[in-house]
C-alpha cells in the first residue's frame, strides 16, 4: 500500500499560538487503507495536528498536501449545541452535505439506531460519539479524521467502534487518522502509531513503538499497564521495562 | 354639527380610524416577522451580546449619516457591517476574550454616537426616539424600508438557511464538509445589520436585542425543529407588537418599551406551561 500516492502528507509542520509552540517540525504520511494513530500527553498538539491536516489551521511553516478531490469525514472532539436549538439526531445527520448514504443506515452501523428521533442535547457521551461517527460515514469518506472517537464510550462499545473502524478501512480502503488515549485498543487496531509531544517522539508499527525508549519515557506507568495487558495476549513483553522478551 | 365631532377622537374607534395607528401596526408586524427567524439564530448561536454591540453602534451610524448628509438607514447598515468585520478580525487574532471585547465595543460605540450627536448643534434629532423607538411616528417611507429591507432579509435568510444551520451546529465540521463558513458568517452579519436598521425605528437601538431574543426564547418550548421555532417566534413577536401597541394606546405608555414588555410577558407565561404539555 505504500506504493500508492499518499492521501495526506505533512512535511515539516510547525505552529505556534502566541509564544507557545504547539507543533514543531512534524512530518506524517497517510496512505489509502492505512490507520495512523496519534498518541501523546495532554497539550501535545494532537488535536491541533488534526486541525492542520484538515485545513482548519494554517501552519506557520511546513507544507500540508491533501490529494485533490478527496472526500473528508471528520469526528470533532466536542459538539456543544445550544439547548435552545430544537434538533433531533435525524435532522443533525441530514445537515451533512453531499451525503452518499442515509443517516439511518450509517447510524445502524455505528450502533446508535435507537437515537434517531431523540434531541441531540439528550444523548450520552457514548451515543453522541456514535452519532458523530455516523455523520462522518454518511459522506463515504476517502479520508477519515477522528478526534478521540471512543471518548465517553463504555468498554464493550470501544471494542465495537474500533472493529468498525478496521472494517471501514478493509472494505473501503479509507485512510484513517485518529487521536486516542486508549493505548491497548490503539495498539491492536493501528498500522502506524505516531507518538507526539509537540514534535514526533517516535513512530512506526505499534510493536516497534512500544519498545521505543521515547514512548516509555512519555507514557511511563500507562505503558507498564499496557505491557502487562499485552503480556497476557502475545507474550512479546516483560512488565513494561521495555526489554523484548527472550 | 361640528361641535360633537371633536369628542369621539379619544374613543377607541376614533383611534383605530387614524392612519398613524395602522402604520404603526403594519411596521411592528413587519419587524416581528423578520425578528423571529433572525432572533432564533441569535439565540442558537449565543449572539445576544453581539446583537447588542451592533445595535448600540447604530446610533453612531445615525450621527455619521447626519454629519455626511447621507441616507440614515444606509449609514446604519454600513456602520454595523464595518463594526462586525472589525469584531471578526479581532476574534481571529485572539486579541481578547469575546464577551469582554463585545462589552467594550458596545459601550464605546454608544458613547461615541451620543458625543458626536451632542457636537452637532445645528441638528435637532429625537434622541429618545432612536434609543427607545418611535413607532407612532412611522412614515410611509419607513414602511417601505421595513417591508423592502425585511423581505430582502427573509429571502436571503431562506437562501442561506441550510449552511447557516450547519455552521451553527458545528462550525468546523461544516467547514470540513465543504460549507463556505466565512461567506455564510459574513452573510449572517450583513443580515443582522439590515435587521437593526429595519427595527431601529420601532423599538429603538437599546431594545432591538430584546425584540430578537424574547419571541425566539418563548417559542423554544413549543418547537420540535428549527423551522417551527423560527415561524412561531415570528408569530409570538407579532402578538407582542399588537399587545404592546394596544397597551400603549390605551394607557399612553411609550410604545417601544410596551412592546418589549408584552414580549416579556409572553415569555413568562409560556415558561409556566409545563414541559411536555405541547411538545411531544
Amino acid at each position: 500500500m505504500s506504493e500508492d500516492k499518499p492521501y495526506l502528507a505533512l512535511d515539516g509542520v510547525s505552529l505556534a499560538f502566541g509564544r507557545r509552540q504547539v507543533l514543531e517540525n512534524v512530518s506524517l504520511k497517510l496512505h489509502p487503507g492505512e490507520i495512523v494513530t496519534l498518541i501523546g500527553p495532554n497539550g501535545a498538539g494532537k488535536t491541533t495536528l488534526l486541525r492542520v491536516a484538515l485545513g482548519l489551521e494554517k501552519p506557520d511553516t511546513g507544507e500540508v498536501r491533501l490529494k485533490p478531490g478527496l472526500r473528508l469525514g471528520y469526528l470533532p472532539q466536542r459538539l456543544k449545541i445550544d439547548d435552545t436549538l430544537p434538533l433531533t439526531v435525524r435532522r443533525f445527520l441530514s445537515l451533512a452535505p453531499q451525503a452518499r448514504r442515509g443517516g439511518g443506515e450509517a447510524l445502524g452501523e455505528t450502533g446508535a439506531g435507537h437515537t434517531l428521533d431523540l434531541p441531540v442535547q439528550t444523548l450520552s457521551g457514548g451515543e453522541l460519539q456514535r452519532v458523530l461517527l455516523a455523520r462522518a460515514l454518511m459522506r463515504d469518506p476517502d479520508l477519515l479524521v477522528l478526534d478521540e472517537p471512543v471518548q465517553g464510550v463504555d468498554v464493550a462499545g470501544q471494542a465495537e467502534i474500533f472493529a468498525l473502524i478496521r472494517r471501514i478501512r478493509d472494505t473501503r480502503r479509507t485512510a484513517i487518522l485518529l487521536v486516542s488515549h486508549d493505548l491497548h485498543l490503539v495498539m491492536a487496531a493501528t498500522d502506524q502509531v505516531v507518538c507526539l509531544n509537540r514534535h514526533v517522539c517516535c513512530s512506526g508499527h505499534p510493536e516497534a513503538v512500544k519498545r521505543d525508549p521515547a514512548y516509555l519515557a512519555l507514557f511511563g506507568d500507562a505503558a507498564d499497564a499496557f505491557a502487562l495487558y499485552a503480556h497476557h495476549h502475545d507474550h512479546t513483553h516483560d512488565h513494561g521495562d521495555g526489554h523484548p522478551h527472550g | 354639527m361640528p361641535t360633537i365631532t371633536t369628542i369621539p377622537m379619544i374613543t377607541a374607534t376614533g383611534i383605530l380610524m387614524d392612519d398613524f395607528v395602522w402604520r404603526a401596526a403594519l411596521a411592528g408586524l413587519g419587524v416581528a416577522a423578520v425578528a423571529g427567524p433572525m432572533g432564533s439564530f441569535v439565540v442558537w448561536r449565543r449572539l445576544a451580546y453581539f446583537g447588542d454591540t451592533l445595535s448600540h453602534s447604530a446610533l453612531l451610524g445615525v450621527a455619521l449619516g447626519l454629519l455626511l448628509g447621507i441616507n440614515l438607514n444606509l449609514a446604519v447598515v454600513v456602520l454595523c457591517l464595518g463594526l462586525a468585520l472589525l469584531l471578526v478580525m479581532f476574534e481571529r487574532q485572539r486579541l481578547l476574550e469575546s464577551n469582554t471585547l463585545l462589552g467594550i465595543l458596545s459601550n464605546s460605540a454608544l458613547s461615541l454616537g451620543l458625543v458626536v450627536l451632542a457636537f452637532m448643534e445645528t441638528v435637532r434629532i429625537d434622541l429618545m426616539g432612536y434609543l427607545f423607538g418611535d413607532i407612532l411616528a412611522v412614515t410611509n417611507a419607513d414602511l417601505a424600508w421595513i417591508y423592502g429591507g425585511g423581505a430582502l432579509t427573509l429571502a436571503a435568510l431562506a437562501a442561506i438557511w441550510r449552511p447557516l444551520l450547519a455552521v451553527t451546529v458545528h462550525e468546523e465540521l461544516a467547514q470540513v464538509e465543504g460549507v463556505n463558513v466565512g461567506a455564510t458568517r459574513l452573510a449572517f452579519v450583513l443580515l443582522m445589520a439590515l435587521v437593526i436598521s429595519v427595527a431601529m425605528k420601532i423599538v429603538g437601538i437599546l431594545l432591538i436585542t430584546a425584540m430578537l431574543i424574547l419571541p425566539a426564547a418563548a417559542a423554544r418550548r413549543f418547537a420540535r425543529n428549527p423551522e417551527a421555532m423560527a415561524l412561531l417566534a415570528a408569530g409570538l413577536g407579532m402578538a407582542a407588537v399588537m399587545g404592546g401597541l394596544g397597551a400603549s394606546l390605551a394607557w399612553d405608555l411609550p410604545a417601544g418599551p410596551a412592546i418589549v414588555l408584552a414580549a416579556s410577558l409572553i415569555f413568562a407565561v409560556t415558561s409556566l406551561v409545563p414541559r411536555g404539555a405541547l411538545a411531544r
